[in-house]
């Protein structure tokens, strides 16, 4: 390439004060101006640290040392402060929420002009234009909570190219998001990269979502050190992802069951690049040759709700004639876009809530009567993050608060407890404190600390938002144990994998009413639901379409079936 | 969300005191209060409270927005009170130089009209200052409420930190109703049942969730500004500052005005601050 180099890593390498060994190890990276970048890597690789350096947060806010080099446009980092850095490089981070500063678009816009001591006036022009660039020159007066996902990552975005920054860097921008959203963001920086020519780096560990749109370079980090730097195409088709803790693309891993050998030359990066015809009667061939599962549950029902409505000001309402009945040992996904009324509906069953009309039945018995307390002896409910949960220091405690509450007595809590740990697999940890926990860890405990009560149903809100592919699939495994020792498991989510793999059955709520409940495939591959909540058509779909298989549900239905029975399920 | 959640929260409404400029209703806040901190003549406490009472009604609060802040206030002039005249029992008499003894209390503890006359303006005094912070606190944007800290020469950094804790305090809020509401699943009784002990230890079993999580938000918060160059001068510009109009001026004289009377009728009517109805 001969094109200038804008970034230089060189045999660089990075210890936190508060970490015994070094996160990042001998790092040789060149990032070429325009050039568009995305860093995979599972959680804890260094892929957050190595964009840390880049912004200046290392050593700004994080503490550590740095051996080697590490240029900017010419400049050694090191000899820089954090506030050159971001005239240079601007970054958006995870969470568009958390990081809105201002109280308005237009304000959080000019958030950096502000301290730049820009005078009022050209600081409103600048903003305007600025907003103008990425479509939110209307909203300027709107407050965070008025805005959607995509209108918030495009207010983070206007904030930092409000400095006309050279690099633009995305940390984990599809955190957090809904599937719909999560495109549109990546639609969002590519289009912000092909009319600005600025050089993009994004860091995500969703590989499959990202390469919705092009990338030049993918560069993949594993356990601080570069793993792999290669073309979309070269990657995907490399043996490297799921060794390395990333899923790769649905699509592939079909043309993998199918038998057929992914190589770069089918240019698989992208599934609008991919050639399918020379694999299509292998495709064909392989699907038709799936047996259907044809289990069903034929338990009796656990959970039904009769034409329930809820509203909080008795006007707008949240929850509108809501019907489903649910059997005993099933495990099943709730899902619709924020504001649908899936959280308001578990509240309802957990009895934060109370249902304006309608009946709600645990096993034919209302339970209207029944107090917050004596539900959670029938339904747990875990939130989305463990931090909200956890309240005592030592695990066992933790896992204990439930029953200590109902002054149970302490030898038959140590034996709860003890049968608990063991489940859950903390049975070596329990006198353990728990800071000393991963995430993947706590929400465990989270998890332990609700079945202590020995629910017979247990709800969970976003149980994998924001886990790579390892925490994700000891997430979700631990939870088909759960479900084994007949536990019904609900799940309020986003994540498209988990609907494929793991919940047979979704109930979809778009507006407060229940659109569809359905089997998952249906769900993924039905235009109208797939709109209404805010899902995107999985890419095993188009997989059959340019297959020209027909009837795409059966396809992606095909590949639960082959899935479940390849895993044992 | 139900109104509750909007405790404390500037809400949005189009009134002439909303349209002034943060900077002023600040001035304007500090003036009367100054008036009424510096006047201990209930005539003239009386007066500003009524005076602020009619713009708390034309900037459009209502009641069941600031119930709570008014019972904390109240509970907290009231023991103010009792403790004060358990310290200090003669201090009416000391003040107004007469004695009129109502009735033998305790020990050496006699209650007098000086006692009550003082205290009740001591109270009112006070409790005249809840309008005016409220009509300040709900009609100002947070961010303007801090320029308009760092326009009367306070430090932008700790102006922006009164404006983003009243930013996040909606977010913080729900966290705590949601926290709450899973511990209570677990078995946490709040309600009146359990003792009062026993509650108080329940309660830091939200607490310390609500901490965790929150310092999360933080570090994100902080991240944030520092990648957008917060605090790198001295000084900062503000998006919403707004330059000052017709309505601005006089909203400051009318409140200098009353400031100035106050003082006026502390210095030739009442000589003294104190207004003495005993001699």
């Amino acid at each position: 390439m001969d094109k200038q180099v804008i970034i230089e890593f060189e045999n660089f390498s990075f210890q936190y004060f508060s970490q015994s060994e070094p996160t990042l190890h001998d790092i040789n990276l060149k990032i070429h101006r325009g050039e568009k970048i995305l860093i995979v890597g599972p959680s804890g690789s260094g892929k957050s640290t190595i964009g840390h350096c880049l912004n200046g947060l290392i050593p700004f806010s994080y503490k550590g040392e740095i051996q080697g080099s590490l240029m900017i446009n010419g400049l050694e980092t090191s000899e820089q402060n954090i506030f050159n850095l971001s005239k240079i490089i601007g970054t958006v981070l995870q969470d568009a929420d958390g990081q809105f500063v201002g109280l308005t678009v237009g304000e959080d816009i000019a958030f950096a002009l502000e301290n730049d001591n820009v005078p009022n006036t050209r600081m409103h022009e600048r903003v305007k234009k600025v907003a103008a660039m990425v479509d939110m020159h209307n909203l300027l007066n709107s407050s965070p909570f008025e805005l959607s996902g995509g209108q918030k990552q495009r207010t983070s975005l206007a904030g930092v190219m409000i400095d006309d920054v050279d690099i633009l860097l995305f940390d984990e921008p599809l955190a957090n998001l809904d599937p719909a959203t999560g495109k549109i963001a990546i639609e969002i920086i590519d289009d912000i990269h092909k009319d600005s020519q600025k050089t993009i780096i994004v860091i995500e560990h969703r590989l499959e979502d990202v390469l919705h749109r092009d990338i030049d370079r993918v560069i993949m980090i594993n356990e601080g050190k570069i793993i792999a730097d290669k073309s979309p195409h070269d990657l995907v088709s490399s043996m490297l992802l799921t060794v390395n803790g990333i899923r790769e693309p649905l699509y592939v891993t079909a043309l993998k069951y199918a038998g057929i050998k992914v190589d770069s030359g089918m240019l698989p990066g992208h599934i609008t690049t991919l050639k399918v015809e020379p694999s299509r009667r292998e495709l064909t061939a392989w699907h038709n040759a799936i047996q259907a599962d044809d289990r069903k549950n034929t338990n009796p029902s656990i959970l039904k709700m009769e034409n329930v409505t809820f509203s909080y000001d008795g006007a707008r309402r949240i929850l509108d004639d809501i019907n489903f009945d649910i059997r005993e040992g099933e495990m099943l996904a709730i899902v619709g876009k924020n504001g649908a009324g899936k959280s308001t509906l578990a509240k309802l069953l957990c009895g934060f809530e109370k249902n304006d009309s309608g009946t709600i039945f645990y096993k034919g018995e209302d339970i209207k009567n029944k107090s917050i307390k004596e539900r959670a002896e029938i339904i747990g409910f875990v939130m989305q993050n463990p931090n909200q949960m956890i309240s005592k220091p030592m695990i066992y405690d933790e896992i204990a608060l439930g029953l200590r509450l109902r002054n149970i007595p302490e030898e038959q809590i140590a034996e709860r407890v003890e049968k608990i740990l063991k489940i859950c697999g903390l049975a070596p940890f329990r006198r353990w404190p728990i800071s000393a926990l991963s995430y993947g860890q706590k929400k465990r405990v989270t998890i332990a600390s609700i079945l202590v009560l020995d629910p017979k149903i247990l709800i969970l809100d976003e149980p994998t938002a924001g886990q790579d592919f390892r925490h994700y699939t000891e997430i979700m495994e631990f939870l088909v144990e759960i479900n084994k020792l007949s536990v019904t498991v609900i799940m309020i989510t986003h994540d498209m994998h988990l609907m494929l793999e793991y919940t047979p059955r979704a109930i979809v709520l778009a507006g407060g009413k229940k659109i569809a409940d359905t089997a998952a495939s249906v769900v993924l591959t039905d235009h109208r639901i797939i709109e209404e909540a805010n899902l995107k058509e999985t890419s095993l779909f188009n997989l059959a379409q340019m297959a020209g298989i027909e009837d795409g549900t059966h396809f992606v239905q095909g590949f639960i079936d082959y899935e479940r029975r390849m895993k044992n399920r | 969300m139900n109104t509750k959640m909007k405790l404390f929260s500037y809400n949005t409404v189009d009134t002439p005191i909303h349209r002034l400029s943060g900077f002023t209703k600040l001035v304007c806040f500090l003036l009367l209060t100054f008036a009424v901190m510096f006047s201990y003549d209930i005539r003239v406490i009386l007066a500003v409270m009524v005076f602020s009472i009619a713009v708390l009604k034309v900037s459009q609060i209502r009641f069941s927005q600031i119930r709570m802040m008014v019972i904390y206030v109240l509970i907290f002039v009231l023991t103010n009170a009792i403790i004060s005249f358990f310290f200090s029992p003669e201090e009416g008499v000391k003040i107004y130089g007469t004695r009129h003894d109502i009735a033998k209390l305790y020990g050496e503890y006699k209650l007098t009209w000086e006692q009550i006359f003082y205290q009740t303006t001591k109270f009112f005094k006070y409790f005249s200052v809840i309008p005016l912070g409220i009509i300040f606190l709900l009609t100002t944007n947070p961010s303007e409420f801090a320029s308009s800290l760092n326009g009367v020469g306070i430090n932008y950094k700790a102006a922006f930190a009164v404006a983003l804790t009243l930013r996040y305090f909606p977010d913080v809020q729900r966290d705590y109703h949601d926290i709450s509401q899973a511990q209570q699943a677990r078995g946490l009784e709040l309600s009146r049942k359990a003792k009062l002990t026993e509650r108080f230890k329940n309660s830091l079993l939200i607490v310390i969730p609500l901490i965790f999580s929150s310092l999360d938000r933080i570090e994100l918060i902080s991240n944030a500004m520092d990648l957008r160059g917060f605090a790198k001068s001295k000084t900062r510009t503000w998006y919403t500052s707004k330059k000052l109009e017709k309505g601005d001026y006089a909203a400051i004289m009318v409140s200098a005005l009353i400031f100035i009377l106050t003082i006026c009728v502390s210095v030739f009517i009442n000589r003294g601050r104190f207004y003495n109805p005993f001699i």
